[in-house]
């Protein structure tokens, strides 16, 4: 049998492309941010919240202009890796490669260190590293990285529960929407709500991470969960917390829902609270 | 809406004059401290010993900035959730601190040491800290540089935008804001 010839990709590429993604995503998180949020404006009642709207969206602009961190808290470094099984790594590891990255481009971009080597003892690593990273082995000889720092103040305000299947859709929205008013100002709104629907408890979690991952303004391939994602909006702006918690009409831009097939025991929910700028970078190699 | 100046450090009767809801540019000296700074300047005073800075009539803003660009002040610097300082707040207001700048709830420990010692809790627009690091025209390391992001430092800003919270009346925008917008009937009880 004649052996497929694997795909060679350098460990130094990764390392680059990663260290390039994290200035990237860091700094601009794509025009549908800055688009839903002019939306938003032109429905926002409350004054103040019509103010700290104009101030993110005026924020966007200079970040994008001068090249600046759009927020100071530049994230936890998360990543999904779906890696071809035909290509082959060669002079390190993934993760060594990828921390490098993440090493080079908060040092070069001038990003945040957030992160602090144990949760008890709390001493910054200085370096921002260990990332995140989550990666899937995939049909191919293709690689995507996807790129997703996640702030902390937002991190701090998600949650995940186990419902009863006979909860059912009115328990998840219910809880949804209760993470969202208990989570109040302090996630940033107008935030983006990712909901992790079935799986296990650490898949529904992963799930609700990707949901973020979806650029705002497309709705759930599947009309039942787009329509879903529509009554969630709609009643989590009904809550009245508003732009930064200073009241008002828009409490949340969109709400993104991933599902994975449950055990018949469970119904798995976790809501991770995303701000405004749900920011990303992807690179396929 | 009408804009409030504010020049620190602050007076009784600046304090006196502004109502939650109010939008305020403040002008001059503030300082930065955040979780580890606030757990620092704790221990101090459990000690009896000095602080590295004397807090009366000062505003702090709770921020941990990016590094400077080359030929900057300073990187992105917005506010942090707030609420990781609620265990300190009192103890900063009794050593005379009159505004603390932040985003996000408080508790009701802070709030009532807010009203007691006639002090306002101030908002920055969480996620905008590129806008806000440019009304900052200096910064100096003062305290813990050791701390790096978490340090203390000196700002000189000038016209930085925020909205009042909490004034020294007992008011408080968060649930004024929700009560004004609100559409629902009624409230679920809390997540168990």
């Amino acid at each position: 049998m004649e052996a497929i010839p694997l795909r060679q990709v350098e460990a130094p590429a990764i390392t680059a492309l990663v260290a390039e993604m994290c200035r990237e995503a860091n700094i601009y998180p794509g025009d549908e941010v800055a688009e839903a949020l002019k939306k938003a404006l032109t429905r926002e009642e409350s004054p103040a919240g019509r103010e700290a709207l104009r101030q993110l969206i005026e924020n966007l602009e200079i970040a994008r202009r001068e090249q600046l961190p759009l927020c100071q808290d530049t994230g936890f470094a998360v990543f999904f890796v779906e890696w071809g099984q035909e290509v082959h790594l060669t002079g390190g590891s993934l993760q060594d490669a990828i921390n490098e990255g993440v090493r080079r481009g908060y040092r070069e971009g001038c990003l945040r260190k957030s992160v602090v080597a144990d949760p008890l003892h709390r001493v910054n690593t200085g370096d921002n590293t260990p990332a995140v990273i989550h990666t899937a082995l995939v049909p191919g000889d293709r690689i995507k990285i996807t790129f997703a720092p996640k702030g902390g103040g937002s991190e701090n305000m998600s949650a995940l529960k186990m419902l009863r299947p006979s909860d059912g859709v009115e328990g998840v929205v219910d809880f949804v929407v209760r993470c969202v008013r208990e989570a109040g100002p302090n996630p940033c709104p107008p935030i983006v709500v990712g909901v992790g629907l079935g799986g296990t408890f650490e898949q529904v979690a992963v799930i609700a991470k990707k949901a973020l991952l979806r650029p705002l303004g497309r709705s759930h391939p599947d009309p039942y969960y787009a329509a879903l994602e529509q009554k969630m909006l709609e009643k989590v702006n009904e809550l009245g917390i508003g732009p930064q918690g200073f009241g008002g009409r828009i409490t949340a831009l969109a709400v993104h829902i991933e599902t994975f097939p449950a055990h018949i025991a469970s119904l798995p929910v976790a809501v991770n609270l995303n701000c405004h700028a749900a920011r990303h970078a992807e690179r396929i190699l | 809406m009408a804009i409030k100046h504010l020049h620190t450090p602050l007076t009784g009767d600046d304090l006196a004059g502004l109502k939650a809801g109010d939008s305020v540019r403040i002008s001059g000296v503030i300082y930065t401290a955040r979780d580890a700074a606030h757990k620092k300047l704790a221990a101090l005073i459990a000690e009896g010993k000095p602080l590295p800075l004397d807090l009366k009539g000062q505003v702090i803003y709770y921020v941990g900035p990016c590094p400077a660009k080359p030929g900057r002040v300073i990187g992105s610097a917005g506010p942090t959730t707030s609420g990781r300082m609620d265990r300190y707040t009192p103890l900063m207001l009794e050593q005379g601190m009159k505004a603390c700048i932040g985003k996000g709830l408080r508790s009701a420990a802070v709030k009532e040491a807010l009203q007691k010692h006639r002090a306002v809790y101030l908002a920055a627009v969480g996620g905008a800290g590129a806008l806000l690091s440019k009304r900052v025209l200096e910064s100096e390391v003062i305290a813990y540089p050791e701390l790096g992001a978490e340090a203390i430092r000196r700002l000189r800003v000038e016209d930085f935008p925020a909205t009042v919270i909490n004034d020294i009346y007992g008011n408080d925008l968060y649930e004024q804001g929700v009560r004004a917008y609100a559409r629902e009937e009624k409230q679920s009880p809390e997540i168990d």
